[in-house]
Order: C-alpha cells, then structure tokens, then sequence
C-alpha cells in the first residue's frame, strides 16, 4: 500500500518537520513494514515547471510517431521563447498543460536531462509521464494537467503533481486488513507517537431508512452480512476528477477512470471500506445478493466471461449475475461516459468466501485483498455519506433521502483475558492499568472483571486466574483479535518489542545428535576427504528419466511422487534415486569445463505409498489420536536418506611425479566401502558382490551388502546410459541407502598379541571368473584363527597360466596370541587356506 | 694368504737390526706423523677406509713393531710395548677424529645434494569439500545441541495437515496463499493428495509436539520449497534452521535472550539483535529480527534475519500440549541467505547450480 503522508496528517497531525526516519522508525515498531520512503521534495532536481504546449508538429518517417512541440515554460528556461522538445506521447493537443523538465533537471532513476539533437530536431528538455516523475506506474502516457489547474506557464510543477509531499510504501501482514487504509495507518501512527487521532470512521452519516434507496432482496447473510446502498441522480457525466483525488490515486497505483469510479476507489483507500457504483440505468428490476448457481456466467470489468461455482457470491438483477460480489463488477452494469444516476453500493462480505472465490478466478483485486483481510463491518454507512458528498461535490447531481441497510453484523465477542497474562508471556511487568490502557488505545473496550463471561456464553479465552480478569471487546476493525494470545501481542506491540529484556532459559539435559545424525556427518566428511564435492541438487525430474537410466518396467524406482503444479511441465516428479539430479550437475560442471569431476550428494528420494488414498481429515480443535496421526502418516511417501556419488575423468591428476589415474568402477565401489566404513559397519558383515542393476554396466556392478541385504550398487554405468545422457564413456558411480544399514555396533576390542607374525605369500591360479571376494572367503575360512590379516597384492593373468585363468597373490599373517608361531604351524595353517580353496575352486599354487 | 691371526711371528727369527729399528721412537714417531698426514689427506669416508690398512692394518709399521716385542729380552719388552701402544693409540685417535670429521662432511653433502624442490605441488588426491549450506546446518545444530536441544526432523513430502492446519493456517487462509506451495498430484480417483513439499520446517514442530511430552528444546534443520523459479534471489528448494521451545513459564524474553545468544555464537560478541511486531500464523505474538553484523563484506549492519514469536496457543491445543500450562517460543531463519550475508554470496543460483568451483572454495569444514 502506497500512501501519500499529506493524506495522513488529515487524521493525524504529524509534527511538520517530522524526519522521514523517525515516521519509518513509528511503523516499523509497530508491525509494519516500510518497502520505502520516498521524499519527491528530492526525487525530482532543477527545474520542473508547468508548460503550455503552443504548437505540435508530426515528424513522419520513423518507425514510430514522434511529435516536436514547442511549449511556453514562461520565464523559466530564461528567454522566454516557447521552447523546443521532442516527444513521443501522443495523449496531449495545443493548449493543454504539461509537467516539462528543462535541461539541467535530474529525474528520478539520476537521468540527467540536457538539450539534444534527436529526430532530426533539437530537444531542449522533456515531457513527463507521471511513471518518469516517479509518481507511480502510469507510463500510458504524459501527464495532462486538469483544464482548472491555477499553475501558469513556468510556475514550479512540483506542488501542482504532488511532488510536495513524502510516500511511504508499506508491506501490510495479513492479519491487518485495517491498515491497508489511510485511516489505518493514521490511527497506527498516531499510537507510535503519541498524538491525537481524527478518525474518518466515527464520522456521521445517514441512518438506514425504512424505503430503500434501490430495491435490494439479500438471499445469503453468511456470505453477505450487511449491504447497504444510496443513490445519487443527476451527475454530470463530464465532470472530471479533480487532480488532488487523481493525485493520491496515482500514488496509490490506481488509475483514474471516471468521477464515480475514482470516488469509490478514493474513499477505499481513505477508509478502507471497497465499494461499487453501478449505472442505476443499466440495471433492470430489484437487485439480488446470493450464492451463484453453477453454470451462471458473468463478465467481469476487465472483460473476461467467469464461469461462477456454487461457492460465488454475486449480485443479479433481471438480467442475471451483474457483479462477481466483493472481487470486482461487471461490465453491463458498470458506470459508463454517459452515467447520470448512480447507486453507491457498500457491503460486507464473508472473508473466507472472498478469497476462495479470489484464488478461483485469481482475481486479486484491491476489493478483494481488504475482503479477505478483514474490513470492518461498521464502515458501510460512513463510506457511502463520504462518496455520495464527494459526487455530489465534483459532479452535482443529487443524492436521494433513501439509506439502503441490510444489517445481519454480529457484535464483536469479547475475549477474556487474565490481566497478568501479558506479563506471564512476554516477561515485562505490565500493570493490569497499563495493560486495560493499551487496549483501549487499539479501540477495544475493556471491563474489569469477568461479570460478563457468565452473561454471555460466547466468550471465548482462557480461565480466570486467582488475578484480575479483563473482559476485551475487541473494535469492529479488528476481527483479528479473537484470542487472548492476541490481545498479549496488542500490549507488546504498543508498549514495545524492544522493551522486552533479553533473558537466555535453561534447557533440560539433551541426549546429543542421534547416531544416524553422527553417521550422516561422518559420511559426508569422510566422502569430503576423499575428493568428492557435495552437491545439493534440485530433486525434481522427468519422466524420461527412467528409461534414459535403463529401469526396468517393475523396477521399485519407477512409480514416482507426481507433483500437481511442478515448476517446469517437464519435470513434473520427485527423484527416487539420487544418480538423475546428480548426474544432471555433473553434466552441467563438464559443460563449464572441468574435466576431472568427483561429486557426492547426501538427500531424500521419494517412493509413493501404493494404493495410499487421501489422508483422512483431522480438525485443530485437539490433538489426533495417535491411530488419526498414524492413519494420516501412513500416506505421507516413504523418504529414505540416501547418498550417491558420481566421478568421472582423472580421480588422480597426471603430474610431475606421472601419470594420472583415470576415475573408474573400482572408485565407485571404495566410495560405498568408505560409506560402510564411516558409519562404523565391521568389515565382516559387509559383503561386495558382482551384481546386475539398471544403469550400471552389467559387468562392472557391485551390489554393496551389509548383514545380506543389499543397500546400495556401485560401480561403471552403463554405456547406454551413458550415451543417452551424453556423459563420458567410464563415467562411474555408486548409490547407497543410508536409511537401510544398521546401526554400529558395540566394537569388541581385539587381542593384541606381542608375538612375532609369521608372513606366507600364495599365489594362486584359477578361473578368473571367480570372484576375488570367494577366494578371500575361503583362504580365511581354510586358515583359521591363527591368521590376522589376508591381503591381495597381485593379481595377474598370463598366455602360461593359460586361457581364462589368472593368478591372485595373497600375504597371510598369521600370529598366535600365546607364543612365537614355529614354520610348521604356519606353513600348515597356509596349506589349510589353500586347501579350501583348492577344494572349492580347483586352485592351485602358482609355480608348485 | 691369510695370516692365522694368533701367530706370533717372526718369533724364531734370526735376530735382525733392522727389523729392531721398527720399535725405534723414531720410527715409532714417523709412523704416527705419516698415518696422521695420510689421513688428513683423505677426502672421503671411503679414501679414509682404504687408509686403514697402512696405518692400522696387521701390516702396518705399528703392528709389525709389535711383533717385535716378544722377541726383545725381557727388560726392553715393557719399555718398547709402551712406546708402541701410544703410537698406536695416537693413529687410532687420529683415525676417529678424522673419521668423524668426514663422515659429518659427507651427510652434510649428502643432505645438499638430495635438495628438492618442496614447492612442486602435489594435488595428487585433490580433497572434495562440503557444501556451505550442510556445513553451516551443522554448524547451528551444534551450536544448540550445546545447550541442550535435540535437532529434530521431518518428512520433506509432508502432510498439508502438519504444514499448514495444525499450525493454524487454516484452508481459507491468506497466508497459506503467501506461501507459493507444491502441491503432490492426488493418486487416481481423489481430489486431493493432502500432502505438499513443506514450505517450511515448521511442520517438524507439530510432529515434535506430537511425538515429544514437553519440556521440548529442538533446533530443526532442513530443506523447504516454493514454487519460486531459480534466480538470483529466489530458489525451488531452499533450506531453513529454526528452533523451539515449550516449557512452563516460557516468555518472549526467553526467545529475546536466546535470539541473543545464537548471534553472538554465531557472528562473534560484537553481534546483536533488534525484532519488531510480524505475522506468523503459528505464533502469536510474532517478529521479525535483524542482526547486527560486524564483519559483512560492505560494512558492519543490520541484515534481516528471520522471524519469531511465541507459540500460538492454539497450535499448542492442535498438538495436545496444554496452553494453560506451557508456553513455548519459536524461530527459524533461511540458511541460504544467511551464508548468502555472511560468505558475500550475491547469487543464489552458485548454491543451488553445484559448481565445483563454488564448493571447493568452502572446503571440507569444521
């Protein structure tokens, strides 16, 4: 909301030389937020005068029209000769009044005006639109001073534009539909600093009479509590608006469009209450206020034919639905050029109605943001004695005797508040006077006592403490005050945030991260110290996705969250495997040129529940049971933690020292064995085992198994995949399920023998399709307790050791906990490894 | 040949002047000055080593004049045996000395020669990093785990219950207007999923209060979504810290002193903060708060920070915590923006793209 600080010193009298600082400091402590301050005394420099344009003349043969003009600025660019500018609006004759700058001038944005050859001709200064001065968005074209304007040629523009004056723009919360109004603001101001309030809300009008001013029949007094209407006969459809209205619209953003229009526009801003004029002669038979049948159609002012719902509210007369009610009117009833009766309707509409019927034909107009916000429902009255006063001033005419009121408004409920409760929450001692002070100076009315909560059953709040007990009637323009919590943030608000001291609390003994939390942590910084650079991808994918990784038809990663309103139509699903986003990153940094790439991401995918309906409907009235909450949950989809990585090109960069070291599938899988590894797994329950799972090569994919259930694959993805992707060929990767591994055990501490090791080297020949992870099996299976640690430090394959055969060579330490090993122990425990192997696979012993 | 090194020689000798002459202190003398010019001649270790033999060998003067003792007669043996254990400890002496001299020459060489260029790089396993954003996450989980909070977490597809109704944003609501949600496409046959991305991590708070009988102090990291698109400012996917607290007797100077404390821990002792009114739904009162920060890249300010309030009673009640009994606070700030402000970061594109360039320069964290 934009508002012009001459508009708010009418309510409230601002101190004249009050600082633009201290008038943002005032607002800000009470909850609203400046967007901005704008001083216009200052936006506009040099000289900015009042022009007459004398002559026009049409330069043809560019590509769009351009006018040279000559204007008397008087005496002001020194010569008083008319002087020459170039324009390129087109919405100006001879005759009329301008806003020109001259050279010298600076125009808002610091676009310094000088004197220049354009079009052929020279330009000595320019022709401003209200959007150049910085008085709002209206570029359609210059501005053109009303026919009744006093200022002369060369007279200072600025305080005939209203460049006089200082705009605040606000942010207005949405529990304050009262101040999206000057008469909002003023009474917020007028809290701030402590100065009296003038409020145009309490002025007198005319009281409903028992003839109505139009024949109103309302149908539905939920969605519409109250509708009044007057009627004005006789305007002159030519009177204009005058410019200080058209002036504090243009601030507000709103254009001008007719005397009657700007009027209930005008007194909208002014009071907050939004309000219709309808042409009295465009509108056949008694009016109709109710809910819209379904397949009724309305054309709303902006021309577009609204299909309505069931849930709509609109007004009909003969004809049908002539306004969709509270958001905007229609355009066969609408006030036109030639108007002369108008009937000034004002209302109050349901706020929950508004604003689904708002969201529904997203239709957010000014009206319908206050309805839905909240607009006080003693206003109808007042506003419609301001407009009929204000139509009847500029436009003549005459306003009938006849008040329409319809008033089906429900008092304020009062709530009732323990006095001391303000204290209790905020921590400041407030007085029970300073607390009954402050509410009053909101507008509600206080009673000490709960004498009424007994009277009137409706009052909500809490039970009365051993204290004093206020009874708080909230105003009528503030139907956000419905809880006591409310009313205790009344008091803070007023008596000040910054008065509240600063006091830190003691929390009970905690329990520390949980050991999943430690677990993640200890992988993403173990995955860090091994090269890898975390990414954190957007999840969201295509449905192409899944056939470009090769998943199979009832592979579990292909039913995928759907989302209703995805940001892109193309990538309308949630990921359920990390590997799309992240191979999307990888390929995106491989387009910035880095070649050598190792990334990692630690996040969510996503399964949907099959067959999960809709979660069943719980209220907040109390808590759901715990079988309601299961219930609810059991539909939320299964988000299990994973962590990925993705590699490609060098993981070891050729140097001085040699050649680099291509990134490969043997990469992959040390990264899921590093993951296992960080999270405490022992070696022994951890399985690595040749497996074949979309979009890994199928010759190169490790399915990762801790306790016999697969967790994760690792290894070269695909060439197809990869193909389809457009990623390097090898380009490597490894997926894990961190949700899926158990927790770490309980290490059991090993024995730590000070005898000497014995060391025994084997190599063995066999079929190279086994796999290594057997032999290691076996060789530990066959040497029993006596081996401490097996390691594989050759494997080699040769035309000698024959076709498919390779030699695997292994150094076995054996030690005892209980004495120095002799030879013959250790050679027979290495011929119990071998033998199992030998046994089970038909290896031999190299050279024997 | 090699000589039976027990063999007295020469014993059965004729007698012979000029093998005498050998333990003359003369000849004693000359040997002595010889081996000790000899080996201060030598330039090596190895030069010296061959020297040995001469001078110390079984064929060295000092050795061949001690055969000769045992044929002297009696009385001249231990005059003679003396003369010749000095000469041959003053070669000895000579030999170490200038042994030790040379082999500390030599390492000094040694060490000389095998210089290397130590500024080569060896990036041979370049080391990854962690994102800004889980670091600085952690960062604040530790902070509060510190005092004695849990971190807490919640579903990223959440139930529009937890996300928006339990806490008091009700369907019709404007402010679940403000918050640009996705929506989960309803499975066939419904009219609503009922489940959104969460907006925020609020919902964590009504599964909290659900799950947890109070006193409850969780810091809630974690991702949240909007249907912004990605641009300098705005993101999809965005990521959110924010604590709560409910406990007998919590008031707003509680969360005020607490809000103090996490800047102070956060941007050092000279930071502070300043809150004024807000609206949130789910608490009541509300605010925003700024933080002063000393270090920013252009000069200590203000920087908004986040919002805050005290627990509505009525999402209290929704959670089956009594509002008559407790009380409790609530904050939560963007951490995206936070390192925006804090790390300089002008484009929030750099945290959500994965640019290796942009992470690495974060390292791997503390």
């Amino acid at each position: 909301m934009r508002v012009s600080v001459s508009w708010l010193r009418e309510y409230v009298d601002l101190p004249v030389d009050l600082p633009t600082e201290d008038l943002e400091q005032a607002l800000v402590d009470l909850g609203i937020e400046v967007e901005s301050v704008v001083d216009l005394r200052r936006t506009v420099t040099g000289p900015l005068v009042v022009g007459e344009v004398r002559e026009i003349e049409e330069l043809t043969g560019f590509k769009k029209p351009i006018r040279h003009c000559l204007v008397d600025v008087g005496a002001a660019n020194g010569t008083g000769e008319p002087q020459e500018i170039v324009c390129g609006a087109r919405n100006f004759a001879p005759g009329d009044r301008v806003v020109v700058i001259l050279p010298g001038g600076v125009l808002p944005g610091n676009f310094a005006i000088g004197a220049r050859k354009t079009y052929g001709r020279t330009s000595a200064g320019m022709i401003c639109s209200a959007q150049e001065l910085g008085l709002g968005d209206d570029h359609s074209g210059i501005i053109v001073l009303p026919p009744d304007t006093a200022a002369r040629p060369g007279d200072d523009a600025r305080p005939v534009v209203g460049l006089d004056d200082v705009v605040v723009e606000l942010e207005i919360t949405p529990d304050r539909g009262y101040a999206l109004s000057v008469r909002g603001i003023a009474r917020e101001l007028a809290y701030a600093l402590g100065l009296s309030f003038r409020d145009p809300g309490r002025q007198p009008a005319s009281a409903g009479t028992a003839e109505p001013a139009y024949p109103v029949q309302l149908r539905d007094t939920v969605g519409c509590d109250r509708f009044t209407a007057r009627m004005v006969r006789g305007v002159d459809p030519t009177a204009a608006t005058p410019g200080w209205m058209r002036q504090r619209l243009t601030v507000a953003g709103i254009r001008s469009i007719s005397l009657a229009v700007d009027i209930t526009n005008y007194v909208m801003l002014e009071l907050g209450q939004p309000m219709h004029a309808f042409d009295a002669d465009r509108i056949t038979g008694p009016l109709v206020v109710r809910r819209a049948e379904a397949g009724e159609k309305v054309t709303t002012l902006d021309g577009v034919v609204r299909a309505l719902t069931a849930e709509d509210m609109v007004i009909c007369d003969d004809t049908g639905p002539i306004s969709l009610a509270a958001v905007m009117g229609g355009e066969t009833s609408e006030v036109v050029g030639g108007t002369t009766n108008v009937l000034l309707e004002a209302a109050h509409w349901d706020p929950v109605m508004v604003g689904r019927t708002a969201r529904r034909h997203k239709l957010f107009s000014e009206a319908a943001k206050r309805w839905e916000r909240g607009v006080d429902p003693a206003l109808p009255l007042v506003a419609l004695q301001r407009a009929v006063e204000l139509l009847t001033a500029h436009g003549g005419g005459e306003t009938g005797a006849e008040v329409l009121d319809l008033d089906h408004v429900r008092p304020m409920r009062p709530v009732v508040l323990p006095a001391d409760l303000p204290s209790r929450r905020v921590g400041v001692a407030y007085s029970p006077q300073r607390v009954v002070d402050l509410l009053e100076q909101v507008g509600c009315t206080v009673i000490r006592g709960s004498d009424q909560l007994g009277a009137d059953p409706g009052t909500v709040g809490t039970a009365a403490g051993v204290g004093d007990v206020l009874t708080v009637t909230p105003p009528t323009w503030r139907p956000d005050l419905t809880d006591p919590a409310d009313l205790v943030e009344e008091v803070v608000r007023l008596d000040g945030y910054d008065r509240v001291p600063s006091v830190l609390p003691t929390a009970p003994p905690g329990r520390g991260l949980t050991w999943q939390q430690r677990r993640r942590r200890a992988v993403a910084r173990s995955l860090a110290e091994r090269g890898y650079v975390e990414v954190l991808a957007l999840p969201f994918v295509a449905p192409e996705l899944a056939d470009q990784l090769g998943l199979p038809a009832d592979d579990p990663r292909r039913p995928a969250v759907r989302l209703a309103n995805p940001l892109s139509e193309e990538e309308p699903l949630l990921r359920t495997t990390l590997l799309g986003p992240l191979l999307g990153i990888l390929k995106r940094n491989l387009g910035r040129g880095h070649r050598d790439l190792a990334l990692y991401e630690i996040g969510t995918v996503f399964h949907p529940r099959p067959g999960a309906g809709a979660p069943p409907v719980m209220g907040v009235d109390r808590r759901p049971t715990d079988a309601e909450f299961a219930a609810a949950d059991a539909v939320v989809p299964a988000q299990p933690r994973h962590v990925a990585v993705v590699l490609t090109g060098d993981v070891e960069p050729a140097g001085w020292w040699g050649a680099g070291r291509a990134a490969g599938w043997a990469d992959a899988v040390e990264a899921g064995r590093a993951v296992l590894a960080a999270a405490d797994l022992p070696a022994d329950r951890i399985e690595v085992r040749a497996a074949e799972h979309a979009p890994w090569h199928p010759g190169r994919c490790a399915a990762l198994v801790v306790d016999g259930v697969v967790v994760g694959h690792a290894g070269e993805l695909h060439p197809t995949v990869l193909a389809a992707l457009e990623l390097p060929r090898r380009t490597s990767a490894m997926e894990l399920d961190l949700d899926a591994l158990p927790a770490a055990p309980v290490v059991s501490a090993p024995a730590v023998s000070g005898f000497p090791p014995a060391l025994i080297d084997v190599a063995l020949v066999l079929d190279e399709s086994v796999p290594a992870a057997d032999v290691r099996a076996a060789l530990v299976e066959g040497a029993g307790a006596l081996l401490e640690h097996v390691r594989l430090f050759d494997v080699y394959a040769s035309e000698a050791l024959g076709a498919g055969r390779r030699s695997l060579a292994y150094k076995l330490t054996f030690r005892a906990p209980d004495r120095t090993l002799t030879v013959e122990e250790a050679v027979a425990a290495r011929d119990a490894a071998v033998a199992v192997a030998a046994q089970r696979f038909g290896a031999t012993l190299r050279g024997a | 040949m090699r000589e039976c090194p027990y063999a007295m020689s020469y014993r059965n000798d004729p007698y012979d002047p000029k093998q005498v002459a050998l333990l003359d202190p003369a000849a004693l003398a000359e040997a002595v000055a010889t081996a000790e010019q000899a080996f201060a001649a030598a330039a090596d270790p190895d030069a010296l080593t061959a020297l040995r033999p001469a001078h110390l060998g079984d064929r060295s003067p000092v050795s061949l004049a001690r055969r000769e003792i045992g044929a002297l007669p009696p009385a001249a043996k231990s005059d003679s045996g003396k003369r010749v254990n000095e000469a041959r400890r003053a070669i000895d002496a000579a030999y170490a000395a200038r042994a030790e001299v040379l082999d500390r020459e030599q390492a000094a060489r040694v060490l000389v020669e095998e210089r290397v260029d130590v500024t080569l790089p060896y990036d041979r396993r370049p080391r990854g990093a962690r994102h800004p954003l889980s670091t600085l996450m952690e960062q604040i989980s530790d902070l509060f785990v510190g005092m004695g909070y849990e971190v807490a977490e919640g579903p990223e597809v959440e139930l529009e219950w937890t996300n928006f109704d339990a806490l008091n944003i009700p369907a019709d609501h404007p402010a679940r207007g403000l918050m640009d949600t996705f929506h989960i496409a309803p499975p066939a046959g419904a009219e609503t999923s009922g489940l959104v991305l969460r907006t925020h991590t609020s919902p964590v708070q009504a599964r909290t209060m659900l799950t947890r009988k109070p006193p409850i102090y969780v810091v809630v990291p974690g991702r949240v979504y909007r249907t912004d698109e990605l641009d300098a400012t705005h993101a999809p996917v965005f990521h959110q810290v924010e604590g709560l607290v409910v406990d007998r007797g919590i008031t707003m100077a509680h969360l005020r002193g607490t809000l103090d404390h996490f800047a102070r821990a956060m941007f050092g002792a000279g930071a502070k903060t300043r809150w004024r009114p807000h609206y949130f739904p789910f608490t009541e009162p509300s605010g925003e708060f700024d933080v002063w920060f000393p270090e920013h890249r252009d000069g200590p300010r203000w920087v908004e920070w986040g919002g805050c309030g005290m627990v509505n009673p009525r999402v209290l009640r929704a959670c089956g915590i009594d509002p008559e009994v407790y009380s409790g606070f609530a904050f939560g700030m963007g951490i995206d923006r936070t390192v925006m402000f804090r790390h300089g970061v002008s484009d929030m594109r750099d945290m959500a793209e994965g640019d290796v360039r942009f992470t690495r320069a974060f390292g791997a964290g503390a």
